[in-house]
């Protein structure tokens, strides 16, 4: 056989190994590399407390300070529970779990005697990355966590084997995870899927996320802070619309106590089933909902096709059947066109005429007033909304506060304001006069991202707007915003003046900005759709696509069996080519004696080919010639550089002829 | 001679040294291999022949020292006298400037003088007070020992032993070569009449092609095969040596340059391993050389 290996193997794990210097720095790798992706969401004492042990320990190891007693080691660790305690408010949970990990992983370095220890270390580590995915799933991250895997990897390999460089360690231990990436690849198109998570999760891993709220109260607010972060993306079948007509529909708020708007009665109270039925044209579209700790699901105006199990409230906003704790895409129609609620329950339009007994004086008096001046409903519409028009208000994301009185104040003292400032004030003042109003948030307009085609809505698209119930017509949307900023439903916040906090991606300079922003988004879009959210649905809707229409859990799990076994055996080879190659050469060449042997004439194992070829020409010259050409071609293919394929299949050959003509020619 | 093949010489050295066509392929590889030779064997078998065809051939300077037990390292390397016209010591270059030198019965001399002799062939120059003088190129250094009367010898150590590439016996001639030698000329005036079929130039290119003749992995593999067998087999007290190994791929290549391969086969490492390893294997018992080699070579098999 002529295999040679490259590297000595490994010498086989000794429990007596000793921890090395070597062996202990790849274990501070493992901590920090470990330890780096939780940074940001720890709390900044338990980082300070983990670098000051981190490097406490380092100039340990690197400058021969003391160690840390056992005194110290014991009161670190109850001082740190402690402090998780009072932190987190308890010590189990996603939250204090990863703070008390990180503790210990770092205590541990501290507590190192054995390679065993080590193995602790690493196995931690290896936890820890697992850890890091509960806090985030972007690919950037899972690049990072990667990157990690190979170093922690490497500390394993440097921890059993023997003392070997750096780049080596790292190198090997890059190559047998690219080694598995195959078989992950497998295991995750094919590994049956169960609907919902696969494990439960704590529930306070969905914590704080940003979105709207159920309440509303503008006038508590003195600097609405935008968050860029995306909201949900949405794909229309067909182009779509402009952004002015993109009303996403949240929830509606149709309580007011002077103060605060709220849901209302009817937010609760699911229609009873009976589709709601909207006549007009239809647009298609998907929304991929980012994760917002609420059942809301957010699709346009009016809302016609819902997806499976989700429902629409009397006040027609879009409910799931349950909290949005993952990425989630549905599939809804809706119809621009159309006006719901032309009958609406009177007990209902009641309640959305209703407002406290007494405040806003000026407010109601000028409503009073429109209403009279305007003659019917619609007409106290249109002369509201050109009220806002007329006098001078401001769009500004940095509003005064309010005090009491809220709705007087900003109607004729402060005019400055958001969204929300002009919905709630537009639907007191037709409450005043005594029309059926309420407010509606959600998020309007969205941005076409040119890479991917698909319509990005973002927080900062975050929106309230009104609507009022006219008899004969049903609810009417009225946005008294566009009135004031119509660029705010066209463009979004790109035109506000520069000192607004304006989030960065929503500006509208920078395009070169903008372009890489939709390419990053384009691509983390693709990972969320095909790696995040690959769900049942999308497992069968791939393997449907590849010709396994309907598969169950059992023909899933023979695939995933033979392609791993395949894999597997195709590394193998790889692996063995040289030798498999050289092999060939050999078994051709064992092909020879085989046929010369039951003659008499087989090789002695030591025999050199030519002498070979030789000492069987003086016995048969008949096979003299056939002989020499054999033993020429495989020394040349052996011992030479000859390529080593045609000489095999040429071997073959001779072979055949040499056992034809093995028994002597009678004479 | 650019295009002359290294038989050539063997083919001229054997119209003189008749049924020796081994020996002669042996004695060639190992000066195309830049070693030494030491031949063992009873007087009157033609050592010295060889040695003068092998000089005679190549054009080659050619001394002979006949190694007694009073030699000295002096008569060998040379001395400086004292010139009494000029008044200044001048150096007079011994025999082993040259460039084939026939040691004759080296294990005669005290382990002195062959120790100056066997550093001269290691080193390929000689230190004489103080000042150091390269020896010519080709330096060949064919020795004779005389196996049969050890009386008043100075059997040379392993260590000495193991700076000949080559150890080879001539070996009494078949009945056929030896009436040819009987009926024909005399080999000193045949000798007289050889001319030279090449010359220091081929030789040094010869020796060029031979260290760049591709060696394969698989015949790497044999030569570590039949080393390890000799280191563990038992049948020897010492294994070969990592320069043992070094001088038998030397040889092998120069052995593929003499039959003109373009690459080294196994045969090749099996024609010169008697030769190269037999003289640094200590034996264990007393047994023929062939029948030691012939163990050796039929202990290890080909690697496939």
């Amino acid at each position: 056989m002529m295999f040679r290996r490259k590297r000595s193997p490994p010498a086989p794990a000794m429990p007596a190994a000793p921890l090395t210097n070597t062996r202990i720095g790849w274990l501070m790798a493992v901590a920090a590399c470990a330890l780096l992706p939780h940074a940001d969401h720890l709390p900044a004492w338990l980082n300070a407390v983990a670098l000051l042990l981190f490097t406490w320990r380092l100039a340990q190891w690197k400058l021969g300070w003391a160690g840390a007693s056992t005194v110290v080691k014991a009161l670190v660790v109850i001082a740190c529970c402690a402090g998780v305690t009072l932190t987190f408010g308890r010590l189990f949970g996603r939250e204090p779990g990863v703070a008390l990990l990180t503790l210990l992983l770092v205590l541990k370095l501290h507590e190192l005697k054995s390679v065993r220890d080590g193995h602790t270390v690493v196995l931690l580590g290896y936890f820890m990355l697992l850890a890091a995915f509960l806090y985030s799933q972007t690919p950037a991250m899972a690049a990072v966590l990667f990157g990690s895997m190979v170093v922690i990897t490497a500390a394993l390999i440097a921890l059993t084997g023997p003392p070997a460089p750096v780049r080596a360690l790292l190198r090997q231990s890059a190559w047998m995870l690219a080694q598995a990436l195959p078989f992950m690849l497998v295991l995750f198109v094919l590994f049956p899927r169960v609907p919902g998570p696969l494990w439960g999760l704590p529930l306070d891993a969905f914590g704080a996320r940003s979105g709207l709220s159920d309440s509303m109260s503008p006038g508590d607010i003195s600097q609405l802070s935008l968050s860029g972060e995306i909201a949900f993306r949405a794909r229309f079948d067909g182009a779509a619309p402009p952004a002015r007509e993109l009303y996403w529909r949240g929830p509606v708020l149709t309580s007011f106590d002077g103060r605060t708007w709220r849901q209302g009665e009817a937010a609760r109270r699911l229609n009873d089933g009976t589709p709601h039925a909207v006549d007009g044209p239809r647009i298609g579209y998907e929304v991929t909902l980012e994760p917002h700790g609420k059942n809301w699901l957010f699709a346009l105006e009016t809302v016609a096709g819902l997806p499976l199990g989700a429902r629409v409230s009397d006040d027609w906003q879009v409910l799931g059947s349950e909290v949005v704790r993952a990425r989630r895409r549905d599939r809804f129609e809706s119809v621009p066109t159309a006006r719901p609620g032309r009958e609406e329950w009177s007990a209902y339009l009641e309640a959305a005429r209703r407002l406290p007994p007494d405040g806003n004086p000026r407010a109601r008096a000028l409503a009073r007033q429109l209403h009279l001046d305007a003659g019917s409903d619609a007409e106290t519409v249109d002369a509201a909304l050109r009220l806002f028009r007329r006098e001078a208000f401001v769009y500004t994301l940095t509003p005064p506060l309010l005090g009491e009185d809220g709705i007087d104040q900003f109607l004729f003292d402060s005019r400055r304001g958001f969204c929300e400032h002009y919905a709630g004030a537009f639907v007191f003042l037709m409450r005043a006069a005594g029309l059926p109003a309420r407010v509606v948030t959600g998020y309007q307009g969205g941005e076409r991202n040119e890479v991917d085609g698909f319509v990005v809505v973002r927080q900062s698209d975050a929106h309230a707007w009104a609507e009022v119930w006219l008899d004969g017509e049903g609810w009417r949307r009225v946005d008294p915003t566009a009135a004031i900023l119509p660029s705010r439903v066209e463009r979004g916040l790109a035109d506000l003046p520069a000192g607004e906090p304006v989030p960065f991606v929503a500006r509208a300079d920078l395009g070169w900005l903008r372009d890489l922003r939709h390419r990053w988004e384009a691509a983390n879009n693709a990972w969320n759709q095909w790696v995040l959210s690959y769900d049942q649905q999308k497992q069968r809707e791939l393997l449907a696509r590849l010709g396994m229409a309907q598969p169950d859990w059992r023909t899933m799990t023979a695939w995933m069996a033979s392609l791993c076994a395949v894999i597997a055996i195709a590394l193998t080879l790889w692996a063995l080519r040289r030798q498999i190659a050289a092999d060939a050469l050999a078994r051709a060449w064992a092909g020879i004696d085989r046929a010369l042997r039951p003659a008499g004439l087989g090789r002695e194992a030591w025999e050199g080919p030519f002498d070979y070829a030789d000492r069987i020409a003086a016995l048969r010259p008949d096979l003299a010639a056939e002989l020499r050409t054999a033993c020429t071609l495989y020394a040349d293919a052996r011992y030479g550089r000859a390529a080593h394929a045609p000489a095999v299949r040429a071997l073959r050959t001779h072979a055949r002829a040499l056992r034809r003509h093995r028994t002597p020619p009678r004479t | 001679m650019p295009t002359l093949a290294p038989r050539a010489v063997v083919e001229a050295a054997s119209t003189l040294i008749l049924g020796k066509r081994s020996r002669l392929e042996l004695a060639l590889t190992c000066l195309i291999a830049g070693g030494h030779l030491l031949i063992e064997d009873v007087p009157g078998t033609g050592k010295t022949t060889l040695a003068h065809v092998m000089a005679q051939l190549f054009g080659l300077d050619f001394r002979r020292v006949q190694f007694t037990s009073d030699l000295l390292p002096a008569d060998i390397l040379g001395v400086s006298v004292f010139e009494r016209d000029s008044g200044v010591f001048r150096f007079h270059p011994g025999p082993v400037f040259t460039q084939v030198l026939l040691a004759d019965e080296v294990n005669r001399a005290t382990p002195r003088t062959q120790s100056a002799l066997l550093e001269a062939m290691e080193e390929h120059q000689v230190s004489v007070e103080g000042e150091t003088r390269r020896l010519p190129e080709p330096f060949f250094v064919i020795a004779t020992q005389n196996p049969a009367s050890q009386i008043g010898t100075y059997p040379l150590p392993e260590s000495q032993l193991d700076r000949f590439m080559m150890r080879i016996t001539m070996g009494y001639p078949d009945p056929a070569a030896e009436r040819a030698l009987l009926t024909g000329r005399d080999r000193r005036s045949l000798l007289a009449d050889l001319a030279p079929v090449a010359d220091a130039v081929t030789l040094t290119q010869w020796r060029a092609e031979a260290e760049s003749l591709h060696v394969a992995d698989a015949l790497i593999d044999y030569v570590q095969a039949l080393i390890a067998h000799t280191r563990s087999s038992g049948a020897w007290r010492l294994g070969l040596s990592p320069r043992a190994g070094l001088a038998l791929l030397a040889a092998a290549r120069a052995h593929a340059r003499v039959f003109d391969r373009a690459h080294v086969l196994p045969e090749d490492v099996q024609a010169v391993l008697p030769a190269v390893a037999l003289h640094r294997l200590p034996a264990l018992e007393q047994g023929s050389p062939d029948d030691a080699a012939r163990a050796l070579l039929q202990a290890v098999a080909l690697p496939a």
